[in-house]
């Protein structure tokens, strides 16, 4: 009924309009060349967390419409069904994992060629574990002067949890969302700094459960439903964005134990992926989508962090993440509750904007191929100028320049806030803050793999 | 009524089927005439204590998410979603406003545009989603109507079909239409597509898994109805030389109506049960997707606005029912008849 009510109005505004241009056509060309974006209704997917809120405050804040978008923003039900919505065409964008267009470009899972030109955020996963492993677990972590556990707690203090478990033929089972996810990635890096197999995949021999040798098995649980997973016994912890970890601290059924900030300080978390087709088809339009959405993250981080509150309330709405405000709250505005009533301040949580949080760093791709090949997900080796290829094919700071020099140019935002795109050659400095403290330079891919105890490198296969 | 379905032959006139009807349909109710207050006053007192029972049980169920709700926090979501539903319909307007100017604007600098406005796009509200769910239940039992009822009669009249055709019903008939749902949402992908399409894919699925499920109560029921049409009204027929289109019209129709309004009422019911789960599972827009949504959001309200979901839906459903038997009440021959 609402469509026909649609159409009756198009019609007659359209026959409205039609007499405005008529009446209109004498004071032609004003002179301004504005551009117009090529599709105008767009429909973006995302997953119910907090790092979707770029498109969301797009949204709210008007930068969609100050674009001449009028996007529709739809929650999907899964990391797959997302995707594959975009690749059929359903969607025509959407809040990805880091890990998505790669993998998709390399036809790890669903083969298709998706691209990103903006990253949304750093940072904001955790993971938790159940009560009952917290219990097992605690009498190992060393606690500081105030009785408070010393972080970062390491997965060398779950190690002789899992061994019992292992001892009494009981699979040690954890959840994380996605097979090319940063969480599944977190984790295995987590549990592998701390000697723990989180088990290789073999997608030659036609195994995608990546379980192969582990000492700790890992599946796939939809965000919103890991609480509830866990707390149906299926999974005794897992890795996830926020708010599901916050969500298990305040329904008391487990206790986050590390950040992913902590694993890896400032992690490239999600990123807003579309297919290379779509990209083709409508260059404009997706030069205007990057333009909204670094205005977007720009308004998150702003007067540090002054408009998160605002933010949060956004994000609590039904149509959104959904969860209460507090839950939210508690990650999204610097602090973060480890064990019930253990808060502690954790202001680079999420980051949206600083630190170039919105620029599509080559050396990011190749970090997540890295691990693609260290977990058997890539089966072979691959010389370093094919990370450097795929991380080309699929990252594209060329488009990301175009929306921020045309932000700089109508005066919406200051060259100043972006990197010099001119000096970049899309590599971050080597990073050293890893948990294990290991040193990761994006230019040297198979260099890096040989420091890894655990895990497959040089010509290693399963 | 169902174990007629298994041997209509063995059903034909008989009066325990007419008093099962009646039974199932709450005959007693209108047939209590002593006045006012029992009409009334039962029922009130009835829904009061259900009431109490509801407010006491709820503040004993501890969830994850809070206590279960009670009447009171049911009533303020329902205030609740009642308000939102009001601020989204000021932020359409507001976004048309905007839009307007915008295409203004634009007309001015670019005139060979031609303007288009575009419909809203934000969230669809919970009244949005129960009209969703009534249009999407409406057409699939439209549809399967229109089969239903066609097939039944011709099954009714002649046996050699209805031999036929009895073992694919009795075996399609007892499959879960959700079981359906996979497969119809493939074949609506791959057989639907337009540029511009008129219907969406989702509205479609919905629509048609709820027409696999609405067929086989009409057909069942017609064909019972039909077939056990009165050997002595035949016989009139036969002995006015009735053609085969004026019996049917006058004779048989007329007498299997009770009938096929009891298979529509049964399909209508089983529409809308089956529609609420098909949203749910194929996060198709409507009711189902509304409770799906708030269960995924897992906020302290979240229990609270499915509750009004539920409560919405059993309301509109025994609504619908009502519906059919008014309407049945229109069409029925004999304006003696006590319909239930």
């Amino acid at each position: 009924m609402k469509q026909r009510n649609n159409i009756i109005r198009r019609t007659g505004l359209a026959l409205l309009a039609g007499g405005l241009m008529l009446g209109g056509s004498t004071v032609l060309n004003s002179a301004v060349a504005k551009e117009y974006p090529e599709k105008e209704e767009l429909k973006f997917g995302f997953i119910k967390l907090t790092d979707m809120a770029p498109l969301a405050i797009a949204y709210e804040k008007g930068y969609f419409e100050d674009e001449g978008l009028y996007v529709t923003l739809e929650a999907q039900a899964n990391w797959k069904v997302l995707l594959d919505r975009v690749i059929d065409g359903e969607l025509d964008g959407a809040h990805m994992l880091a890990g998505q267009p790669l993998g998709a470009t390399i036809g790890f899972g669903t083969q298709a060629h998706i691209i990103t030109a903006f990253s949304m955020d750093l940072n904001g996963n955790a993971i938790t574990v159940s009560n009952a492993v917290w219990e097992e677990m605690k009498p190992h972590v060393p606690k500081g002067a105030d009785g408070k556990p010393v972080h970062p707690i390491k997965a060398d203090y779950l190690k002789p949890v899992v061994d019992k478990y292992k001892k009494e033929g009981k699979p040690f089972k954890m959840g994380m969302v996605f097979p090319v996810s940063t969480h599944n990635y977190e984790l295995r890096y987590w549990l592998a700094a701390g000697g723990i197999h989180p088990g290789y995949y073999a997608p030659a021999k036609g195994d995608t459960s990546g379980t192969i040798k582990a000492d700790a098995l890992l599946s796939v649980t939809p965000p919103p439903q890991m609480p509830a997973t866990m707390e149906a016994g299926t999974i005794y912890g897992y890795c996830v964005g926020e708010p599901w970890n916050q969500q298990a601290v305040f329904k008391g059924i487990g206790v986050p134990v590390i950040t992913d900030y902590e694993i890896w300080k400032d992690n490239p978390e999600k990123v807003f992926g579309v297919s290379k087709a779509w990209a083709d088809k409508y260059p404009i339009t997706h030069k205007k989508v990057v333009k909204a959405l670094i205005r977007a993250a720009r308004w998150l981080d702003e007067n540090n962090n002054a408009n998160r509150p605002e933010a949060v309330k956004i994000l609590a709405k039904p149509q959104y993440v959904g969860a209460d405000y507090e839950v939210i709250a508690n990650s999204m505005t610097g602090t973060f509750e480890y064990e019930k009533g253990d808060k502690r301040a954790v202001p680079d949580f999420n980051v949206f904007f600083r630190y170039n949080a919105t620029y599509p760093y080559y050396s990011d791709a190749i970090w997540y191929l890295t691990q693609m090949r260290r977990w058997g997900q890539i089966a072979e080796r691959k010389p370093d100028s094919w990370y450097m290829d795929i991380a080309k094919k699929v990252y594209r700071p060329d488009i990301y320049a175009a929306a921020a020099n045309e932000l700089v140019a109508e005066g919406k935002m200051e060259a100043g806030e972006f990197p010099a795109f001119d000096k970049l050659d899309g590599f971050r400095a080597p990073q050293t803050h890893f948990i294990d403290g290991i040193t990761y330079d994006g230019h040297q891919p198979n260099s890096y793999l040989k420091k890894f105890k655990i895990g497959l490198k040089g010509k290693e296969q399963i | 009524m169902i174990p007629s379905i298994l041997n209509p032959r063995s059903s034909f006139n008989t009066a325990w089927l007419d008093k099962l009807q009646g039974a199932l349909q709450g005959e007693h109710f209108v047939k209590v005439t002593t006045g006012l207050s029992r009409h009334l006053l039962i029922p009130l007192i009835a829904i009061a204590v259900f009431l109490g029972v509801w407010a006491a049980a709820a503040s004993k169920i501890d969830t994850s998410l809070g206590t279960f709700p009670g009447p009171a926090k049911v009533w303020e979501q329902t205030v609740q979603l009642n308000k939102e539903h009001r601020a989204e319909r000021e932020k359409e307007s507001a976004f048309y406003e905007r839009q307007h100017a915008r295409n203004a604007e634009r007309m001015k600098t670019d005139p060979g545009y031609e303007p288009k406005i575009r419909s809203y796009t934000g969230k669809p509200t919970f009244f949005d989603q129960i009209v969703t769910s009534l249009v999407t239940v409406a057409t699939g039992f439209l549809i399967a109507s229109l089969i239903a009822i066609p097939v039944g009669i011709v099954c009714g009249m002649s046996a050699t079909l209805y031999q036929a055709l009895n073992p694919l019903i009795q075996i399609f008939k007892p499959v879960s239409p959700l079981a359906w749902l996979p497969l119809v949402t493939m074949v609506v992908s791959a057989v639907y597509v337009s540029d511009d399409p008129f219907f969406a894919k989702s509205f479609l699925t919905s629509a048609i898994t709820v027409t696999l499920c609405c067929l086989w109560p009409t057909i069942i029921n017609t064909t019972v109805g039909v077939s056990s049409v009165d050997k002595d009204l035949l016989n009139v027929s036969r002995v006015l030389r009735l053609g085969w289109f004026t019996k049917t019209m006058k004779i048989i129709l007329p007498s299997a109506t009770p009938m096929m309004f009891t298979g529509l009422r049964l399909s209508l019911g089983i529409g809308w049960m089956v529609l609420i789960a098909a949203e749910m599972l194929a996060q198709n827009p409507g009711l189902g997707k509304f409770v799906w949504d708030e269960f995924q959001n897992g906020s302290s309200d979240s229990l609270a606005r499915i509750m009004v979901a539920v409560l919405a839906i059993g309301f509109i459903g025994f609504l619908l029912d009502r519906g059919m038997l008014m309407l049945q009440r229109r069409v029925t021959w004999d304006r003696n008849a006590v319909l239930r």
